[in-house]
């Protein structure tokens, strides 16, 4: 989730691609496996990246596009260093999440998709996490928060060195 | 689109235009019960199709029968007997005993709470729609029994539907998208669209392009391009999401500026040889838009930019509307009567006839006119001139076609349908660009290639067809321009030497003798990939990968262009490919053959049509007295048994003094003709030069007399297409120049006939023409006016033996007798690259323009050509020191002209590319005169040239263009 790697120069950059696309070439359906990996490696999956996946897969544009936006952990643009997912379905907005979200969003002075001026933590909308029994839920990065109210989510946000004031 | 009733279609062949929702099944029959009627389907059908065929529409918004069912919209919903719940009827497909039922009220109103939540995201705007009363939303509201819509956005809240673009409070709504109206042709409005799927899948299925998608997901789904507009999209405006958009978020222009059409004429298009069927769509009569008809056979529904949009030169602001007369060519046009403007004509040629012979005049017949009007035009040098001084566009496309396959098969023509393509496993593409070229055909065979079947590509460009998306294997031998023979035959090496060939098929439909000597041939080393590699450029590995493929992979199937006939060796290359498709038994079936894609929509009826000036009609030679009776007796004349002039030969004839008139009809020679230097002394040097098109063209420049004609929507007669299909071009409104151009040959000749005192013609209708024809020519002798009403199209030989035409060519044995090898030996051309001339020029075409842009030009195609541009590699590029985008000087031994260099990787080094739609470029003044050694078609494909910067347009560019503007010039009216 976190971009591993420093500003590099565009030849590096197409570079790496090649490298990700023909490592995932032999897959069966290797469009996800390599746009997860263009993701993992830069934080986001790379303008410079569109080409030679529609070359290497035989695909256009518009298909990629339409395989980009349908999944919306694919960015375009990169993320705070950490990232907060609060559920907004059924379940939990019938317990409460509906609040808990505007409160939090409040107090970090976010919108939805927003990233805090140090750009340590973006906060984002999820549609279900699985943990309907235990709503309203959340997620810091890969950590799963049940049972969210504002203080449990506060001490996962301030295990990664992230306040958040009143 | 409207569903149109066809007011021939009663009682007749022609299919009826109602959309079936799924497309038709081919399967064992099947039958079960719908609303208690019983029907019996083909294995396959869905229940929407099944009960559409008993005449019960089941309301549908994402079903459309060019389309494959997707299940999404949930409006089609039925109940089964013994089945739970309410499936969908376009994705369920029929068993036998089904019960179905279309109407209850559990249907009712899962329908009504289905389309109630529809329009709840859709403006209620219908009576200021573009779409209104032809929008199947609209319909399907009024279907359902849709009284009340209870969803609404509460005041002042923010808005959640993306039709609005500012709630109450006048904030921006952020769901709301603005219109795209970068196509010129078609607007897209995502404020209508209800994300049905119908335009991406038509763009898929249909086209294969794959330029739409849809973005997001959920609510936020939208349709969309891959890129910022259409314009700038993959999107290659074929029409094809256009036809399939339910609403009036895809809809053309034409219609939001003038409103639904109100009634639909069947006819056939007017620009390439694949003879697309359209419904022009009109008010009164004026035509609001072309949508390609569905039971149209060789396009099956589909349409490309030119056919489905192009249209608007008929009635563009260039087009010439009256006769126009001058004594010579310094002179201003005299704009004069009709009369006036033949009797001029008859005069000065019957007047050249006595002072320089008989033999002195001839004409030049159109590919783009119909066959009746092409018959007229050579019927008028035969009968009336006395000689046989015709010729056609065909000399410089398609006449060694003619030649290869009359002497292996024994006819003239491609051997398959189109639909064939659905049935071949590997496609050989050679010297053709059908993606841009035959854009439906290139469409159908993506489509297959789609399916899994190989790509064999022989061309020195990477052309688009190898780009095709989800494209399986694919093999491209990139040769140098001019070795076509020798690759070709290298491919027949491989397959003789490696025991590839079909060795019953030999035996039993081709003659041995012949075989075995091709065989001793061929199988001589110097023929192998690897001894011509260095001479072709195509690495022998490949190419014997290539061979293998075509000859063990299944049903192999040739389509070739005109990047193997404009050659030197153009026949000796079509007999090669006979060969090959002899000796690995590909003929005579589905799926296989050999096709010659033609340029123009009528190059084959104007070959039929004798318009060779050694071949009567059905390509019978002058010289037989048998053949010469059947005229004379028909036209009750004296035929010359000499053949007449070639193109070529008038011309040197005309530059000599002794040929000095010339009818020429509906075709630019000074443009698409080579060496454009020697065609221009040509006519200069002619006394009267009879120019019959819709503008005035170059060749117009060196014209005497010009007589205005009619556009095909304006007049009755047949196109006959690449696949020897005879359809029909009906006429939808008036010709605007007063006459059809079948009339305008019939008053010359009168005019002519006048003068020398001979019987006049008296034919009322091209039907009367057709007649003839089909009396005189043996492949014609079943075709009339009334059998094309019944069947909407025939191919020939449609006669006694073949009453319903012949689809697929030399089933039971060749046209022939037994099918000829022969020998193909390569020899390479006179036009060679060298120290001064180190490049190989080639043309060819793109897709919105067509060949010299006469007509594309004239319309909003220009968008995306304005130009012609020369294609160059970048190694190329960089020894010259070229960016992209700079002007070059591009010479060869002929001549030179400038144009932009577009620097890229499709051409290889030492290749350079450009196509000759802008008289501007005047590519052809580049091209040398060197020609086909059986047809004399022109080496268009293979020069010589050198590129050098340059700032701008040469002189002979600028001198020409002044000439012309002078020659342009018409009188002021007094």
């Amino acid at each position: 989730m976190t971009p591993a790697s420093s500003p590099q120069d565009d030849g590096a950059i197409a570079e790496i691609i090649s490298q990700i696309i023909e490592g995932h070439a032999h897959l069966e359906g290797p469009l996800l496996p390599m746009l997860h990996a263009l993701q993992e490696e830069f934080g986001v999956i790379h303008e410079a990246a569109h080409a030679p996946l529609c070359k290497a897969l035989t695909i256009t544009r518009a298909e990629l596009k339409g395989v980009i936006s349908f999944y919306h952990d694919f960015r375009e643009k990169p993320a705070g260093k950490h990232v907060l997912k609060i559920c907004r379905a059924e379940a939990c907005q019938s317990m409460g999440g509906t609040a808990l979200a505007e409160r939090l969003l409040e107090k970090l002075g976010l919108d939805w998709h927003g990233t805090t001026p140090d750009g340590k933590l973006t906060v984002e909308p999820v549609y279900c996490l699985g943990l309907c029994a235990c709503a309203p839920a959340a997620m810091v990065d890969e950590k799963l928060i049940a049972r969210a109210d504002e203080v449990r989510v506060e001490k996962a946000l301030s295990a990664k060195n992230i306040g958040v004031s009143a | 689109m409207k569903d149109f009733i066809i007011p021939w279609e009663n009682g007749t062949g022609i299919q009826d235009d109602i959309d079936r929702g799924t497309p038709a099944k081919m399967g064992k029959p099947v039958t079960l019960t719908i609303d208690g009627m019983e029907i019996t389907v083909p294995e396959g059908t869905s229940v929407m199709r099944a009960a559409s065929e008993l005449g019960i529409q089941v309301p549908k918004l994402c079903a459309t029968d060019s389309l494959e069912a997707f299940g999404s919209c949930r409006l089609c919903a039925v109940e089964i007997e013994g089945r739970r719940g309410t499936p969908a009827s376009c994705t369920t497909p029929v068993h036998a005993g089904m019960k179905v039922h279309t109407q209850t009220d559990k249907l009712r109103r899962i329908r009504k709470g289905v389309m109630e939540l529809y329009i709840s995201d859709h403006p209620l705007d219908c009576l200021t729609c573009s779409a209104n009363g032809d929008c199947e939303l609209q319909d399907m509201a009024g279907a359902v029994g849709l009284r009340d819509v209870r969803y609404e956005a509460p005041k002042n809240a923010p808005l959640a539907n993306h039709f609005e673009a500012r709630n109450t409070s006048g904030e921006a709504n952020p769901e709301w998208l603005s219109k795209d109206d970068s196509n010129p042709y078609f607007s897209y409005d995502p404020s209508k669209c209800i994300v049905c799927n119908r335009c991406v899948r038509a763009c898929e299925e249909v086209q294969g392009t794959f330029a739409l998608t849809i973005e997001g997901r959920g609510f936020d789904s939208r349709v969309a391009v891959g890129a910022e507009n259409f314009l700038a999209s993959d999107c290659v405006s074929c029409g094809a999401c256009v036809q399939a958009c339910p609403t009036a978020t895809l809809q053309e222009k034409s219609v939001i500026e003038m409103g639904t059409p109100d009634r639909s004429v069947v006819t056939t298009c007017a620009y390439c040889g694949v003879g697309c069927s359209f419904k022009a769509e009109m008010q009164g009569d004026q035509l609001v838009r072309m949508v390609p008809y569905k039971h149209g056979k060789a396009n099956r529904g589909h349409s490309c930019v030119k056919g489905r949009f192009a249209y608007g030169y008929a009635t563009h602001k260039d087009r010439i509307l009256s006769p126009m007369v001058r004594e010579s060519v310094d002179q201003p046009w005299r704009e004069v009567s009709w009369n006036e403007a033949l009797s001029f004509a008859a005069k000065k040629l019957v007047g050249l006839q006595q002072k320089y012979g008989q033999k002195s005049i001839g004409v030049i017949t159109s590919s783009r006119c119909t066959n009746e009007e092409t018959y007229l035009v050579q019927k008028l040098t035969r009968a009336v001139f006395g000689n046989n001084n015709t010729d056609t566009c065909a000399r410089v496309c398609h006449s060694p076609t003619g030649y290869g396959l009359g002497q292996t098969f024994g006819t003239s023509a491609g051997t398959q349908d189109f639909d064939s393509v659905e049935k071949s496993d590997v496609v050989v593409v050679i010297g053709a660009n059908p993606t841009d070229g035959h854009p439906v055909f290139a469409s159908r065979l993506r489509k297959r290639l789609r399916e899994g079947a190989k790509l064999i590509v022989i061309d020195p460009r990477r052309i688009d067809l190898l780009e095709t998306p989800h494209l399986n294997e694919s093999h491209h031998l990139p040769l140098k321009p001019g070795t076509n023979v020798a690759v070709v035959s290298a491919l027949g090496h491989v397959i003789v030497t490696e025991g590839l060939y079909d060795e019953t098929f030999i035996a039993e439909r081709c003659d041995v003798d012949a075989w075995e000597d091709y065989k001793a041939f061929i199988s001589d080393e110097r023929h192998s990939p690897e001894a011509t590699e260095a001479l072709t450029g195509v690495p022998a590995a490949k190419l014997r990968e290539a061979a293998r493929a075509y000859a063990q992979g299944g049903n192999g199937a040739i389509y070739y262009g005109l990047g193997v006939t404009e050659h030197s060796q153009g026949s000796t290359t079509v007999m090669a490919i006979a060969n090959l498709a002899m000796m690995t038994g590909n003929i005579g079936r589905e799926g296989v053959g050999v096709n010659p894609l033609r340029g123009q929509n009528n190059v084959q009826g104007s070959c039929d049509m004798g318009s060779f000036p050694h071949e009567l009609p059905g390509y019978r030679h002058v010289k037989q007295p048998e053949v010469r009776k059947i005229f004379e007796d028909t036209w009750g004349v004296e035929l010359d048994a000499e053949p007449g002039l070639r193109i070529p030969n008038m011309l040197d004839a005309a530059v000599d003094g002794t040929f000095k008139g010339l009818y020429c009809q509906g075709e630019d020679i000074l443009q698409s003709d080579p060496d454009t230097k020697h065609v221009a002394a040509g006519l200069a040097a002619m006394e009267c030069v009879i120019v019959h098109d819709l503008f005035l063209n170059e060749t117009a420049n060196y014209a005497h007399v010009f007589l205005p004609g009619s556009s095909f929507l304006e007049k009755e007669g047949t196109f006959t297409n690449a696949e020897r299909r005879i359809n029909r071009v009906r006429k939808v409104m008036a010709p605007k120049n007063g006459y059809e151009d079948w009339e305008v040959t019939q008053l010359l000749a009168n005019a002519v006939l006048k003068e020398t005192v001979g019987k006049p013609w008296s034919y009322a209708h091209p039907a009367e023409i057709m007649a003839e024809i089909a009396a005189t020519t043996p492949s014609f002798a079943g075709v009339d006016y009334t059998v094309l009403e019944e069947k909407g199209s025939v191919q020939w030989p449609c006669n006694e033996d073949h009453p319903d035409g012949t689809p697929l060519m030399h089933v039971d044995g060749f046209v022939r007798g037994k099918g000829r090898f022969i020998v193909t030996e390569y020899i390479a051309t006179d036009e060679k690259s060298g120290p001064r001339f180190p490049l190989l020029l080639t043309t060819g075409r793109i897709l919105s323009q067509y060949n010299v842009g006469a007509q594309t030009r004239r319309t909003e195609n220009s968008v995306w050509h304005d130009q012609d541009v020369l294609e160059i590699h970048p190694h190329d590029a960089e020894n010259r020191g070229l960016r992209d985008g700079d002007w070059v000087r591009l010479a060869s031994r002929s001549g030179e002209t400038s144009l932009r260099v577009k620097i890229t990787d499709r051409v290889s080094p030492g290749v350079v590319y450009t196509t000759f739609h802008h008289p501007d470029t005047q590519a052809n003044v580049i091209t040398t005169d060197y020609s086909d050694w059986a047809t004399n078609c022109p080496e268009y494909k293979v020069t010589a040239v050198q590129v050098s910067p340059s700032n701008g347009p040469s002189e002979w560019q600028e001198r020409y263009n002044a000439q012309a503007e002078q020659s342009r010039r018409i009188e002021a009216a007094e």
